[in-house]
């Protein structure tokens, strides 16, 4: 169902062939993810969004990890704090939220709301990775 | 009649999925009951009913984020007998141990560097807002650095293996899927040195915390138990097959070279009112006596010696510290999963040598059964996997018993124990107090997530109640 937003783009967005974007698809952020975000200028972490504004939300991380990390998954401030302070990244984060609606059932469709919003997703970002500027 | 108090430490932290730390208090204060609750439930041995067998081994994947490939290899093991593959080919075999030692070597690693060593290297009692990972990389860079490297390299075993670092699909019924590329191998070989000498270190980190700290070690959550795991038929460790051996306290054998097919003749497990976690137990000493431990601990002291070079010399110099009787200290867990490491580390270069994993002879089968055992040491303790399929190879029966569920009795009486020696009786209880309890639970490096069968998120909460019952305190990281 829509939890799968985040992978249903990751897909998408390995199609486009775009020259310069490297896609990585997992089940959780974890702390090597800041070894891989680090080799890059930017990172986008996309993923299903239970409450934000249809049809995705595209906001850069400037929120400060709360410093209480717990077990083994981070949060994407997290991952882009450890980039910073373990590697010396200079990598700016952003996160895509794509609203999703259906999240209690079993399936590998997503509900035809969270479908147009991936493909909102997916079109707004192809156009700015297309633009002469980037995608930021 | 005097009335009691409870502590509640809810969620617990630095430790995978949901549990809760309950301490009764009675009016002086004094410790009269501590349990470990794991409040999560996710019934996976009963969904898995329908399902055909082939699917399992993907499948029980997603009872856990951290140590899927335990599932993975422990299901596949089951569904070889499944399929009649009673020994499957020397390939298959050997990219199996590679992707389940690259499993360990990452898991043992994100406990010891990131959520463990907080505690070891600034103390139990130190602030909490740098007691964590983020003060680990603002004070001691370059161990936060390598713990991200180990761990990355143990992943990439997983995925060179397994197809993906979570939730692959390498391990089949009667083999594997694919063997390993050259160029797979000599990617990994070309960092195997370095993996080695900072298992050395690390090691040797864990070694001189033990011993420059025996006294506290000793004493803190230090009990007699029995111990679990599965040796090699010589008596070597082996994390990936073997036979079941049990030794008490005092290194006594109480079953040893038990084909783990017949678990259930030799452990039973139990269920409490207040846990949804079971309690097993050794069946031939009963539900009081028959709890045991398993895991690194427990390996160590139930295996005779290990087989490669330089973790067989680490152990030799951690059997030495009891003079060769078990080491019941709770705190050594973190010395012997670093042995662990080491040991791992070794047998990835060993493997990484053989061409046995470049083979061709992937899978095998022969004459169909109707169920199958399969039990595999993941990261935190023997892991015991039993499926029954029906002639149109769906599953009808599955019974887990994950490795934090085998030291669930271990944990409770670790919380028990540190509330005695460090709470009872105190007129203040402050945060340094109750992360000793903390810290007991996560020597245990357990995964509550996969002992509920639920995804978790690994709070801790311990909370204390006062003698009419009245909540005193409450505390969790992610308050």
């Amino acid at each position: 169902m829509d939890d799968g937003l985040g992978p249903a783009f990751a897909s998408r967005m390995e199609c486009l062939n775009i020259t310069g974007l490297s896609i990585e698809s997992d089940y959780q952020l974890v702390v090597e993810h800041a070894l891989e975000i680090s080799k890059f200028e930017t990172a986008i972490f996309a993923d299903a969004s239970l409450n934000s504004p249809p049809p995705f939300t595209f906001e850069e991380i400037i929120k400060t990890p709360s410093g209480k990390f717990n077990g083994h998954s981070l949060a994407p401030e997290e991952v882009l704090h450890f980039a910073k302070t373990m590697f010396s990244a200079k990598t700016r984060g952003f996160l895509l939220g794509i609203r999703g609606y259906e999240f209690n059932g079993f399936g590998e469709k997503l509900s035809d709301e969270a479908e147009k919003n991936l493909n909102e997703a997916v079109a707004f970002l192809e156009k700015a990775f297309k633009s002469p500027n980037g995608p930021v | 009649m005097s009335k009691t108090k409870v502590i509640v430490i809810d969620p617990v932290t630095r430790v995978e999925g949901h549990g809760k730390v309950t301490i009764h208090l009675d009016d002086e204060n004094k410790v009269t009951e501590a349990r470990l609750h794991i409040v999560e439930f996710r019934g996976f041995e009963r969904f898995i009913h329908g399902r055909p067998y082939w699917e399992v081994p993907v499948i029980v994947q997603r009872l856990c984020g951290i140590c899927p490939v335990s599932h993975h290899l422990a299901a596949s093991k089951a569904m070889d007998i499944i399929v009649g593959a009673r020994n499957i080919s020397p390939t298959a075999e050997k990219l199996r141990r590679l992707m389940h030692y690259g499993q360990i070597m990452q898991s043992h690693v994100l406990h010891f560097f990131h959520l463990c060593s907080p505690d070891l290297l600034f103390g139990f009692d130190s602030p909490a807002e740098s007691r964590n990972i983020f003060g680990v990389v603002e004070k001691m860079p370059e161990l936060a650095v390598q713990g991200v490297m180990m761990r990355k390299f143990g992943q990439e075993i997983i995925q060179a293996t397994a197809g993906k670092k979570i939730h692959g699909t390498g391990a089949v019924p009667g083999g594997v899927n694919k063997n390993l590329s050259i160029s797979e191998r000599d990617h990994f070989l070309k960092d195997i040195a370095k993996m080695k000498a900072w298992a050395l270190s690390a090691l040797a980190l864990a070694q001189k915390y033990t011993l420059d700290n025996i006294k506290a070690v000793q004493a803190f959550a230090t009990f007699n138990s029995s111990h679990l795991s599965l040796v090699r038929d010589d008596g070597a460790l082996d994390l990936y097959h073997g036979n079941l051996r049990a030794i008490d306290a005092g290194g006594n054998i109480i079953f040893d070279q038990a084909d783990y097919r017949d678990y259930s003749k030799y452990i039973m497990e139990e269920v409490k009112p207040w846990s949804y976690m079971k309690f097993p137990f050794i069946k031939s000493r009963g539900h009081l006596d028959g709890w045991y431990r398993v895991g690194p601990l427990a390996r160590l002291n139930a295996c005779g010696f290990i087989d490669t070079p330089e973790a067989g010399k680490a152990l030799q110099e951690f059997k030495a510290i009891t003079n060769g009787a078990p080491n019941h200290m709770t705190l050594a867990y973190h010395w012997a999963r670093m042995v662990e490491v080491l040991h791992c580390v070794e047998n990835i270069e060993k493997l990484l040598n053989d061409p046995d994993l470049q083979g061709k002879d992937l899978v095998v089968k022969g004459a169909r059964a109707e169920g199958g055992v399969g039990v595999i040491e993941a990261p935190r303790g023997t892991l015991f996997h039993h499926y029954k399929v029906d002639e149109n190879d769906l599953v009808t029966f599955c019974n887990l018993i994950v490795s934090t569920t085998n030291n669930n009795e271990a944990m409770n009486r670790a919380v028990k124990k540190v509330a005695q020696d460090h709470i009872s009786g105190q007129k203040k209880i402050t945060e340094g107090m109750l992360n000793h309890v903390e810290v007991a639970v996560r020597a245990y490096d357990p995964c509550l997530s996969c002992a509920t069968h639920a995804i978790g998120k690994m709070p801790l909460l311990v909370e204390m109640y006062g003698p009419d019952g009245e909540l005193l305190d409450s505390r969790g990281q992610y308050l």
